[in-house]
């Protein structure tokens, strides 16, 4: 009896599962939760591109003229504005594309114009929606304008819209644009280069060493996650700036410029690197380092066999991270960048300079594809690092060497110094009265209602956003991951899901506040009620912020037995009995460290919500851009801190609130 | 030309048959042709089974024969592809595991790590309609017929693998489910605890005859516990049978190989009950094999039985060999001999002397010695078919 | 009985603050005035008309003007209370705002209303261009104060000049619309290839330069005379230059955006905008607003200032302004650095 082709797959139809009651629920809270990705993610990333393709033309053929002779009565056919070009050629075809703000003078078809001409002009358009301005009126339809040569000057013709590729090849045929790829690369890759060498400088001290206060130099570097990117800028400008403490150290260099940036990033990206290089460094194996010494190998030959081979993937996804930090953030070139552009400033420049939001969305999508890359290479590292720690390895247990322990020690307090220093300048700067003319200490750079950015209930509405964040999205995402995790069969919605659950890291928070606009604020669209409220700001912070917290929580989920939805099934127990009674106890770590990560970033972020503040929902981040942007650099200072202190103060919470959780809920885990 | 595979269908299609026109109420579970593939690879090929109700049924086979597949297949954890399940006469193929009526203990136990003992007993209890004191006095009586009566205060991590794993069977029989699933549930014990919890687990069964089906690689636990083995290989079943049975008679070159240990002669077909061992031709057991076929002869080492050298009772007696002992390793309640001779040939053979027979005939490396292979006790296997038979 | 009076006392109640919630309308305003003006502007209209609340949106005149031109086809705000001209008529050629005669608009000087009938926007003061020069910082440096925008130009400012770019702030864009008037299209153009050579960078807002000059960041700032003489009020060594050549100016302006639903409250804050109240509220910042008569001299504010006002021509302003600002960003926007 042989096995045929044909036993192997028996006639009649395949058993399709009948779903149960749990099976349907799953599904339709996985859908929900797709569909919020959907609407917050994709739809608003679609919009943005078909922005980008939106350009705006000058139709010459729906304009149409007709002159009087010099006693003002009309003699020759109206002719349109098209036939005159063609035989005037008096407007090139390039010069015809335009922005939504474009107007072209009505003159300009008309080369022997003159003001004083005692000829009458007639102007329509030759459908209803053509528009043109007599002055600053605006004029539509097919009626005949009549106006006096000395007005027919002022007659300007409106542009339509139309679809194409020509805001990409406007961006790439003007120098000032396009520059910033070169600068937004250059300043990214340099910025990287020094803070992955410092962090792993700093990550092999913390695991290598035996010096002293290792928690107190961990705690300090992780300082900056507490602040917004730009906060390090406005130090760095009381520091090196025209009137800067130390500016002599500069040696004549301008702050405000690379130099500037570079600083401030390797500041605000030190943590990032530092953490996933300590993991990398925690994960090799203490055999390896057995077996070279006892082949008598010099301590510097093991590192550069053992240690930085082992820490290859950390140091490669600590690269990534730190570069696509740096090409994405915003707030610290756009306080210290000085006339250095770069990439996510343009996006700003266009569209809150220029109101030229088609332009901002094609530099959006420029600055969609070193961020995408990043993200890819660091995905696919990512994976080659699980594969290594999933192996069998001896933790490495450093041995006391006193000199090299206090090189360590000396290194990590440089670095330390560096990191309190900035902060303590801020501080300091905040609480001075009028710097450099009057030193006094005062509370005055805290009357925050007396400046721009909306005052102290900006602060107040960025804890309402970061607790409603922190809420909001940690349900969101730990359901989300549940479902993803725990549902049965399913495999290409599980895998849709997966893909947009992992999109957001790769979009510039930028990319994402202006794809907001365009989404959320078209008419048209329902959802719109959501625009300018304090909803589209969680919304879009829970969805900037969302890959993270979906991998911490799905990690998490993937510790579960696989087996417990089984079991509870076979017991008739519903799935969501499970998720109340088990789930969520044993994952409540995971799930306090999801929304102490949300908390501190909707606190921290700038990027995504500067599009999307209203007059009601303003905040502290963005009020500490305004207040720098409007020359108040004191305030600024002190709103900084304010948010320094808030995340340090909610971090602090989180560890008592976590403990005590811990204690009443995790009992289980202690014998 | 019979096969020992044609025989094993035989007997499954006449099982099938005998069941489905005697009683239809005897069978308990009833598996029909059943597929399941993932992808281009087929993991269960065309397995029909029946299993009687209180039965203790053990999935026997090598990791990778499908065993486990069967088992979600039953439970409705992972769907077959084809084919149809029934229990208690009714069609469960497509139904969602909640709607199905078993309990299942996994290898890993899944005891919910946050609960105590007596709730993890009790998680199932919950939303029954069952009063909390009905509840209470439940989980009291599982976890005395579990032995652990004084532990259900304590969180699962308090407790030993052994105690873990009997937490989770009092878990899966407290809803008294009808069918019981076991997947694995000793291998992650240490022998001891694996060999003591196996009495407790079939006594059990047997005090609450439940119907009970479990997955097990290990054959001296299927073989201890199991009222009937069903052996797996490749997706395919290669024989169900009882212990003895499947011992004794394995349907197949595979089971004889996988059950026990055996030796396997090649050996050429010489009469209707006769074949060649060695240079020898002995009589065996009828076969249907033709004269002049090659086949494979096994033997079991303890079923080789040693007499004095020389001893031939008849020429006729055509079950006898000349050999010399070679090396021979104690293995504590007998002893392992590698056997050799002229009569042999070039094979070797292994037998299982017990220390009596060594005793009386003074066994040693070197010693002469002819043995008898009874004639029922060799059975013939097709030479060159894997372990699927070939036609 | 102790019932029923709790019952009436709650309908009481409850008709009371029926009333007040229908009295109450609440008006989203957009305005670019300074944050700390603002306060005051919605205490002084609320004693006239406690009735209207004013919820403020308050941004740069840039970002002020991209929100409403982003919201064009679904406009947030009812009111616009203190935005540039010139950011006005554009928002005018798009049609965003609904005309409107305030009653008492013939009280203003004709200079400050749309030539539309009825107007589209009213101006509420004039808002007026100047240097703001740290005389400390410039003593250190040994520098001698500029009279003329020309001498801003001369080598030894290089690199001691800010000014605001003007594609994000409205004050930015009057210098160079100004100059444009001054000095000839061409001329003005060739005036800046010259001042660009001194310019140590260009800020995002107006204000900034003059900020950043009062803390000695900077000693000369191009910024606006409003700002200088809040800064010299708290004490900053500044002197504020009114160059001799004129300064462009630009007025803050009220209008009615179009498709609001609130009309008719937003219809009596744009007639209460134009009274002698409202001038003179104004006039605590701003030395020339558009009632005349009503302005008295402001504090540090530079007295030649409204004669060194240029006949601004806003129309060309606006219907330029792309034009204007290709150019500016061609120029002086694709240099990584200035020249210094």
């Amino acid at each position: 009896m042989s096995a045929t082709a044909e036993n192997l797959r028996p006639a009649g139809r395949p058993i399709k599962a009948r779903l149960g009651r749990d099976d349907l629920a799953m599904r339709g809270f996985m859908a929900v939760i797709a569909l919020y990705l959907v609407i917050a993610l994709a739809l608003p990333l679609y919009a943005m591109l078909s922005k980008s393709f939106s350009t705006y033309q000058f139709d010459l053929t729906s304009y149409e003229f007709q002159v009087s002779d010099d006693t003002g009565n009309f003699q020759t056919a109206p002719i349109t504005a098209a036939a005159l070009n063609e035989t005037l050629q008096a407007v090139p075809s390039e010069d015809l594309a335009t922005s939504s703000d474009g107007r072209l003078p009505a003159t300009s078809f008309f080369p022997e114009f003159s003001f004083r001409s005692p000829m009458i002009y007639r102007i329509r358009g030759t459908g209803e929606d053509v528009s043109f301005l007599i002055g600053s009126e605006r004029f539509s339809g097919t009626a005949w304008q009549e106006v006096d040569s000395n007005t027919f000057r002022r007659v300007m013709l409106r542009p339509v819209r139309s679809q194409g590729l020509q805001n990409y090849t406007t961006y790439f045929s003007t120098p000032s644009l396009f520059r910033s790829i070169e600068n937004s690369l250059f300043i990214s890759a340099l910025s990287t280069i020094i803070t992955v060498t410092l962090a792993f400088g700093f990550a092999y001290a913390l695991s290598r060493s035996c010096m002293r206060f290792k928690g107190v130099f961990r705690l300090i570097a992780l300082a900056p996650i507490l602040v917004p990117s730009l906060l390090p800028g406005i130090a760095l400008v009381y520091l090196f700036g025209n009137q800067g403490m130390i500016k002599g150290l500069l040696l004549g260099e301008s702050i405000y410029g690379p130099i500037g940036i570079v600083i401030g990033s390797v500041f605000f990206t030190f943590p990032h690197a530092m953490l996933i290089i300590t993991t990398a460094l925690a994960i090799s194996d203490a055999r390896l380092y057995e077996a070279a010494e006892s082949l008598k190998a010099s301590r510097w030959k093991i590192f550069w066999t053992v240690t930085l081979p082992g820490a290859r993937y950390g140091l490669i996804s600590a690269a990534f991270v730190v570069f696509n930090l740096v090409i994405t953030d915003f707030g610290l070139p756009k306080v210290i960048g000085g006339q250095y552009n770069m990439l996510a400033v343009d996006i700003y420049k266009q569209v809150i300079g220029q109101q030229n939001f088609e332009m901002g969305a094609v530099v959006s999508v420029v600055l969609l594809i070193p961020a995408l890359v990043a993200f890819a290479v660091d995905r696919q590292v990512q994976k080659k690092q699980v594969a290594l720690l999933s192996a069998r390895s001896v933790p490495y247990q450093p041995r006391a060497n006193p000199r090299a322990d206090w090189l360590a020690f000396g290194y990590c307090s440089l670095v330390a110094v560096f990191i309190v220093g900035l902060l303590a300048v801020c501080q300091f700067a905040a609480l001075i009265k009028f710097w450099p003319y009057d030193l006094s200490l005062s509370m005055n750079n805290y009357a925050f209602d007396l400046m721009d950015g909306g005052g102290w209930d900006s602060y107040y509405n960025s804890i309402q956003l970061a607790l409603l964040t922190a809420v909001f999205g940690t349900l969101v995402v730990f359901t989300g991951g549940y479902m993803v995790e725990k549902i049965k069969g399913f495999e290409t919605g599980r895998g849709l899901f997966q893909l947009l659950a992992m999109l957001p890291m790769a979009i510039p928070g930028m990319v994402l506040g202006l794809a907001y606009i365009f989404f959320f604020n078209d008419p048209r669209n329902p959802l719109n009620v959501f625009y300018g409220t304090m909803a589209i700001l969680v919304i879009c912070t829970v969805t900037h912020f969302y890959t993270v917290s979906h991998l911490t929580a799905v990690t998490a989920l993937k510790q579960m037995d696989r087996e417990f939805e089984s079991v509870a099934a076979s017991l008739k127990q519903p799935f969501h009995k499970l998720f109340r009674l088990v789930t969520v106890p044993v994952c409540l770590p995971t799930i306090l460290d999801i929304s102490i990560y949300l908390f501190v970033n909707a606190m921290t972020t700038v990027s995504a919500v500067v599009f999307l503040y209203s007059p009601t929902t303003t905040l502290a981040s963005v009020a500490v851009l305004n207040m720098d942007d409007a020359g108040d650099i004191a305030p600024a200072a002190a709103m900084g801190m304010m948010i320094f202190y808030t995340n340090a103060g909610a971090r602090i919470l989180h560890l008592i609130i976590s403990k005590g959780v811990l204690k009443r809920t995790q009992a289980w885990r202690f014998r | 030309m019979r096969r020992p595979l044609l025989v094993l269908r035989v007997i499954i299609s006449v099982t099938w048959y005998k069941s489905s026109e005697a009683s239809s109420v005897s069978s308990y579970l009833r598996i029909r042709n059943l597929y399941k593939n993932f992808g281009d690879f087929t993991a269960l090929k065309d397995i029909s089974l029946e299993i009687e109700e209180g039965e203790f049924v053990c999935f026997l086979g090598p990791s990778g024969c499908g065993k486990t597949t069967l088992l979600r297949a039953i439970a409705g954890l992972d769907l077959q592809s084809f084919g149809s399940i029934e229990q208690a006469g009714r069609d469960i193929s497509a139904l969602p595991i909640a709607r199905r009526d078993f309990g299942i203990v996994f290898q890993s136990y899944a005891l919910f790590p946050n609960l105590t003992i007596e709730r993890n007993i009790a998680f199932g209890l919950e939303n029954a309609g069952r009063s909390k004191t009905e509840i209470t006095g439940r989980v009291a009586e599982l976890l005395d017929l579990v032995d652990l009566a004084d532990q259900g205060k304590k969180y699962p991590a308090q407790l030993s693998g052994g105690q873990q794993q009997r937490i989770a069977l009092a878990r899966a029989i407290a809803t008294s489910p009808g069918l019981l699933l076991l997947d694995e549930p000793l291998s992650a014990l240490d022998a001891k605890v694996r060999v003591h919890l196996r009495h407790q687990i079939k006594e059990l069964q047997r005090k609450l005859g439940v119907t009970t089906v479990m997955v097990t690689h290990d054959q001296e636990e299927a073989l201890s516990m199991a009222d009937r083995i069903v052996v797996m290989n490749h997706g395919v079943i290669e024989q169900v049978g009882t212990p003895t049975e499947i011992y004794r008679e394995p349907g197949s070159l595979f089971v004889a190989d996988f059950i026990g240990e055996t030796n396997q002669i090649h050996s050429t077909i010489t009469a209707a009950n006769g074949l060649t061992v060695g240079k020898c031709a002995l009589r065996s057991a009828a076969h249907g094999f033709a004269q002049g076929q090659q086949v494979i002869v096994t033997i079991r080492p303890e079923d080789i039985i040693p007499h004095e050298p020389g001893s031939r009772r008849a020429e006729s007696d055509h079950s006898a060999l000349a050999v010399t002992v070679g090396e021979m390793e104690f293995l504590g309640s007998f002893w392992r001999s590698r056997l050799t001779g002229a009569e042999l040939g070039d094979e070797v053979l292994y037998a299982d002397f017990s220390i009596n027979a060594v005793r009386r005939l003074s066994l040693a490396a070197g010693s002469a010695l002819t043995i008898e292979l009874p004639a029922d006790r060799l059975i013939a296997f097709p030479a060159g078919g894997d372990d699927v038979g070939n036609g | 009985m102790a019932f029923r009076r709790t019952c009436l006392t709650a309908v009481a109640a409850g008709l009371l603050v029926a009333s007040t919630a229908a009295a109450e309308t609440e008006l989203t305003v957009y305005t670019a005035v300074e944050a700390e003006d603002l306060k005051r502007y919605a205490e002084t209209f609320n004693q006239d008309h406690p009735d209207i609340k004013i919820n403020w949106v308050r941004d740069s005149t840039g970002i002020i003007t991209a929100k409403l031109l982003a919201e064009k086809n679904n406009p947030q705000a009812d009111v616009i209370w203190g935005l540039a001209a010139t950011s006005l008529l554009l928002l005018k050629t798009e049609g965003m705002l609904e005309a409107y005669a305030p009653k008492g608009v013939e009280k203003l000087d004709a200079k400050f209303v749309d030539k539309s009938t009825p107007p589209a926007w009213v101006g509420m003061d004039a808002w007026v261009a100047s240097v703001c020069y740290n005389t400390v910082e410039a003593g250190k440096l040994g520098l001698t104060p500029p009279k003329t925008w020309k001498d801003l130009a001369k080598p030894e400012y290089a690199g001691h000049v800010i000014m605001p770019n003007p594609n994000s702030s409205g004050t930015g864009f009057l210098d160079v619309s100004s100059w444009l008037q001054i000095f000839g299209e061409d001329g003005g153009w060739d005036y800046m290839d010259k001042l660009h050579g001194n310019i140590a960078r260009y800020t995002h807002s107006g204000s900034k330069p003059c900020k950043l000059a009062a803390a000695g960041e900077i000693p000369i700032g191009v910024s606006f005379a409003f700002r200088g003489a809040k800064s010299k009020a708290a004490g900053a060594p500044l002197e504020i230059i009114v160059p001799d050549e004129g300064v462009g100016w630009d007025m803050e302006a009220t209008a009615i955006v179009a498709g609001t639903a609130k009309l008719e409250a937003a219809k009596t804050l744009v007639d209460w905008s134009v009274t002698k109240t409202a001038n003179e509220m104004y006039n605590s910042g701003y030395a020339v607003v558009a009632m005349p008569g009503v302005a008295k001299p402001v504090e540090h504010f530079p007295d030649n200032l409204v004669e060194k006002m240029i006949d601004n021509d806003f129309e060309f302003a606006a219907n330029n302004r792309k034009a204007i600002l290709e150019e500016w960003q061609k120029r002086y926007d694709s240099k990584s650095e200035p020249k210094s």
